[in-house]
Formats: C-alpha cells, structure tokens, sequence
C-alpha cells in the first residue's frame, strides 16, 4: 500500500480494520470455533475407540453425565476446592497485604519472598509438596509433628483434598497478596489520617475506611482467583491423579481422564461444557467490571 | 498536614507493637519462601542425605544431583530448548499480533472498539479445558500433536487477551495528539506505528513481553495434554518425576530448580506488570 498523501486530513481513517483482524481472527480460531465444536460433540455419540459409530445423540451425554456419580464427586470437589481455596488466600492475603503496607526494614525483600510461590511452575509445586514437605515419614511436615510429640499424618492419602488445597493456597495466596498491597498503597492518605484526628482506632479505622476502600479490589481477587482455581490441573495431575478413589478428581480432571483414557468425546464435551457455564457464572461479573472500568476512562 | 513522620509511615504508626510485626512480616516471608530454599537445598545434597528422617542443615554441598538431572529421559536441554521456543515464540507472535490491533484501538476508537476489547478479555475466561477436545482432534488430523508449532499457537491463543488489553492501556497513557502530528506530517500509519509510537512505548511492551513469558513458561495444562516427546516442555520433565523417579529427592530438587529458577527470578522484576496484566487494569 502507498503512503497517503501529505495533505491528507488529520482525522483520515486507519485501516483499523486490516490491524485488528489477525488478532480477532486468531482468538476465533483458537477458542470460539473449539467451543462451538465442544458444543457440537456434546450433542454427539462419538467414542474414538468406535470412529464408525458416530451419530446425533440428543441429549444423551448430559443424561449419562447426570447419572454418573463420579460427575457428581467431580463437581463437588471443584466446588469445594475454589471455596476453601478462596477462603484461605483471601484471608491469609488480606491479612499479610496488612502487614506489609506498613514501612519497615527489608520490605522490599521480605516482600518479595513472601510472593515467589506465585512464579513457581504448577507441577514443581505440585511435586515439592507431594515429596518433599508431605511424605508421610521423610517429608518436614512430619519431621515437624514427631518433633512436638505428634503422630505424623499419611497427608495425600488421609486428606488429599485438603492436601491440594494446601498447595493451591501457597501457590495463590501471594497472588491475593500482591494485588491487595496494591490496592492498599492507592487508599488515600488524608482520609486516614482525617479519621485518626476524629480519634478513631484501628479496627473502626480499618472497617470504615479500609475496607471499603479495598472493597472493589477484593471483588476483583475472587472473581479471577474462582475463574483459575475452578480449571486447577497441574498440582492433581503431578500428585495425587485425583484419587485416591476419586477424592480429588475435579471437573478439569474428570474431563480429562474421559477424553483421554475412555476416549469418551459426547460426554466429556458435555462435562466441558458445565465446566464453562460454571466459570462463566463468575467470569460474567467480572467482565462486566472490566468493561465499566473501560467506560469509565473513556474520556482522553 | 501535622507531623512528617505521617508521610513516612503510610498506613500506620509507628508504636511498640511495631517491631513485633515487622518481625512478623519477616518471619511469614521466609516461611512462604522456604520451600522453594529447601529444595535448592536439598539438590545440593547427595540421594542418601537428602532422603532422611531428620533434615539435615548443614552439609558438603554437591553438583551431582545436578548432572544426574541433566539427563534424566532423553535429557533436560531437549525440553528446556522446546521450553524457551515456545515461551519465545508464543511472546513474539502474541505481540505482533497485539500491537496493531491495540494501536487501531487506542488511537482510532470507534463504537465497536469497547465491545472488541471486551470480547477479546472474555475469551480468558473460557476455561482451558472447554476447548481441549476439539482442539486435541484438530490437531490430530492436521498433525499438530506434540509440535511446537501447535503448542506455541495455544500459548498465544492463552495470552493474547491479556496482552492485547496491556499494550492497549500503554498505547492510551500516550497523548493521541502525537499520532495526529504524525500523521500532519504525512506519516503512513505503519511509519507511525514504527518510528513514534513503539518506542515510546517500548517500556510498556516490554513488560507485556515479560508477563507472556512469564506465563507460557508456567504453562501446564496444554503442555502436558497435547505434548508427549518431540515438543514436550519442561513441565512435561518434571512431572516425569512424579512416579517411580520421585525416589530421588536430590534429583528431582536439581531438575526443579533448574525449571523454576530463571522464572522466578524473572517474576521477581515482573511484580508490578503482573498486577496490571492479571487484573486486566482493575486494579492500579
């Protein structure tokens, strides 16, 4: 294409078009047309160990994945797993960005320790804790328990839920952490020092100013952490293979072992398809935030 | 303002608690860090001092674990190679794809563009396990199973969304008047795209550069479903530790630092990007 002439007015269009589309076209191709093709399968008798016996099934997947209890377990353990994980790093986050918003020797570096389980790979993670902190008689957790006296806990066998929700939450609760500091360094100045000259203490201070302040920030952490914890993978996949039995086996992990060990693709679609209403119930609010915060700046 | 020391101590006083906490703050550091020491630690012992029922401190360091975990299957620089092609790769070709279409957004916004960039964060949030069948299928009849080339598109396809939104809200922190003065002086847009607006915001792309990076490196899920050998990550040699080899703590610990090592410490550059990238700019 040749350059447009000098004289060309200031506001002339773009070819906005022909620069948005490889990346519009890309996103198509890579999650859109897959979707709709899950969507398809899921309406499909379709097993790749009887390629020839391919047909429109109705709704049978979904009938077969109701009725099939370890869909249910499966269900139940994601559910589980983004709840108890949510609870643990929002908490344990909210508390140590407390900590950490104050000034204090080697914060930077105190800081930066406490974050770097964030940048660990999820299989290390997942190995780490399997061997090296929970082995029932060479891991620390049960060097630690003998050495106060306890009996040491067969973790991946006796808890193994709890177990990847330990694993999870040390991988995360940095991540709840970093954007809550965040949130926290924008909280503005003057108000809190405003209510300290009203006398307040620190606990009216941090519900009525803090708080409210990180409300938003909050909204923001749960949402996404719901999002990345309900497809967890990696750390079952590296530990526990989502048993024992089918203890830890949860939705991403259910579809897994269907696609790829009982060559089920109508059911498997079906399950894939729960698996994206579900985070859609949560992505919903949050791109619905993310597109507001757009409108919001608008103005340039 | 009363006093200067407010402005020094943002968020609290400064009291007699304070010490208590800071050592608190310390002591929660380090714990969180310690596994992450401890198996640094451990693959500098040898298999029979790493394996024991007391842990041991202090110890001749050695390098053997490390040799031993170079070659472990068919070696680590086979996947570490596949590793840093796609990593790489997915960074490069998600920039190149991100770039114009963030600059067309940031600089010639029409009605569509908000309804486009909300569209593209959306597709985020389509959990990578909806699309894992087709995508798997597909790639089985094209021939795309276990090559890089496959598996560098799906890590594109992952970090495009958040990509595309970070340069888009570095390109907007860049007043338009420029390109109009660009463009004044009868600049084509791909000139201006090149010689104004990219290097100003060299700062931004590189940080989004090291945010896809990071990401893609730390990527299991397509890693370990669509790769097998050929093209096969450094998350797929890890978790080759996860049955039988796991008997080789000293081992498994070399093979770990030598997969989480570069990243981490890359994350530790990467905090505030991660912040912005991640939240899709909700939080500031």
């Amino acid at each position: 294409m040749s350059a447009p002439p000098a004289n060309a007015s200031p506001k002339r269009r773009a070819p906005t078009k022909r620069l948005m589309a490889p990346s519009v076209l890309f996103l198509l191709v890579w999650m859109i047309v897959p979707l709709a093709m899950t969507l398809y399968y899921s309406f499909q008798d379709y097993n790749l160990m009887m390629p020839d016996m391919r047909g429109f099934a109705g709704g049978l997947s979904y009938e077969l994945l109701f009725t099939d209890p370890v869909f249910w377990d499966a269900l139940l353990n994601t559910l589980l797993l983004v709840a108890t994980c949510l609870l643990v790093t929002v908490v344990a986050g909210l508390a140590l960005a407390l900590l950490f918003n104050r000034t204090f020797v080697g914060r930077g570096i105190a800081r930066t320790l406490a974050i770097s389980p964030f940048f660990v790979m999820p299989v290390v993670t997942g190995l780490i804790w399997k061997y090296m902190l929970l082995d029932p008689v060479y891991g620390l957790f049960s060097w630690v328990m003998r050495s106060v006296g306890l009996e040491p806990v067969q973790w991946l066998s006796s808890y193994p839920l709890l177990s990847v929700v330990m694993m999870i939450s040390w991988e995360w609760t940095p991540f709840a952490l970093l954007i809550l500091l965040t949130g926290l360094q924008s909280l503005p100045e003057d108000q809190l020092e405003a209510v300290r000259l009203d006398g307040a203490n620190r606990w009216q201070e941090f519900r009525h100013i803090v708080l409210p302040h990180l409300g938003q920030v909050l909204y923001v952490v749960i949402m996404l952490e719901s999002i990345f914890f309900l497809t967890s993978f990696a750390e079952i996949y590296a530990t526990t293979s989502g048993g024992p039995g089918t203890a830890t086996t949860n939705l991403p992990y259910y579809i897994y072992l269907g696609a790829f060990f009982q060559y089920d693709i109508g059911l498997s679609s079906a399950a894939a398809i729960g698996a994206v209403v579900l985070a859609n119930i949560f992505a919903i609010f949050l791109i619905r935030f993310v597109a507001g915060n757009l409108n919001a700046g608008s103005q340039r | 303002m009363t006093t200067s020391r407010v402005d020094q101590t943002p968020g609290r006083k400064r009291g007699a608690g304070g010490t208590a906490l800071t050592l608190l703050a310390w002591l929660i550091g380090i714990t969180m860090f310690f596994p992450i020491f401890w198996v640094v630690m451990t693959a500098l012992k040898t298999e029979q001092t790493a394996f024991s029922m007391t842990p041991t401190f202090i110890f001749s360091p050695t390098l053997e674990s490390f040799r031993s975990a170079l070659a472990q299957g068919s070696g680590y620089w086979h996947y570490a190679i596949n590793s840093v092609i796609t990593a790489f790769g997915s960074t490069l070709v998600g920039l190149a794809l991100a770039i114009p279409a963030a600059y067309a957004m940031a600089f010639y916004p029409s009605r569509r563009t908000d309804f486009t960039l909300v569209w593209m964060v959306s597709t985020k949030f389509i959990p990578a396990v909806g699309v894992l069948i087709p995508v798997f299928l597909v790639y089985r009849s094209l021939g795309l199973l276990d090559t890089r080339l496959g598996l560098t598109m799906l890590f594109t396809s992952m970090n495009l969304p958040i990509m595309v939104w970070m340069v888009y809200s570095y390109f907007r922190d860049i007043p338009v008047d420029i390109v109009e003065a660009a463009s004044i002086d009868g600049a084509s847009t791909t000139q201006t795209m090149f010689r104004v607006i990219l290097p100003l915001a060299l700062p931004g792309l590189a940080s989004t550069g090291l945010l896809a990076l990071i990401l893609a490196w730390n990527e299991s899920f397509w890693s370990l479903t669509m790769t097998d050998y050929h093209a096969a990550t450094l998350a797929v040699y890890t978790a080759s530790f996860k049955s039988g080899e796991g008997l080789f703590w000293a081992r498994l610990s070399a093979a770990s630092v030598l997969t989480i090592a570069p990243i981490v410490v890359l994350g530790w550059f990467a905090q505030r990007q991660m912040v912005r990238g991640l939240t899709f700019g909700a939080v500031k």
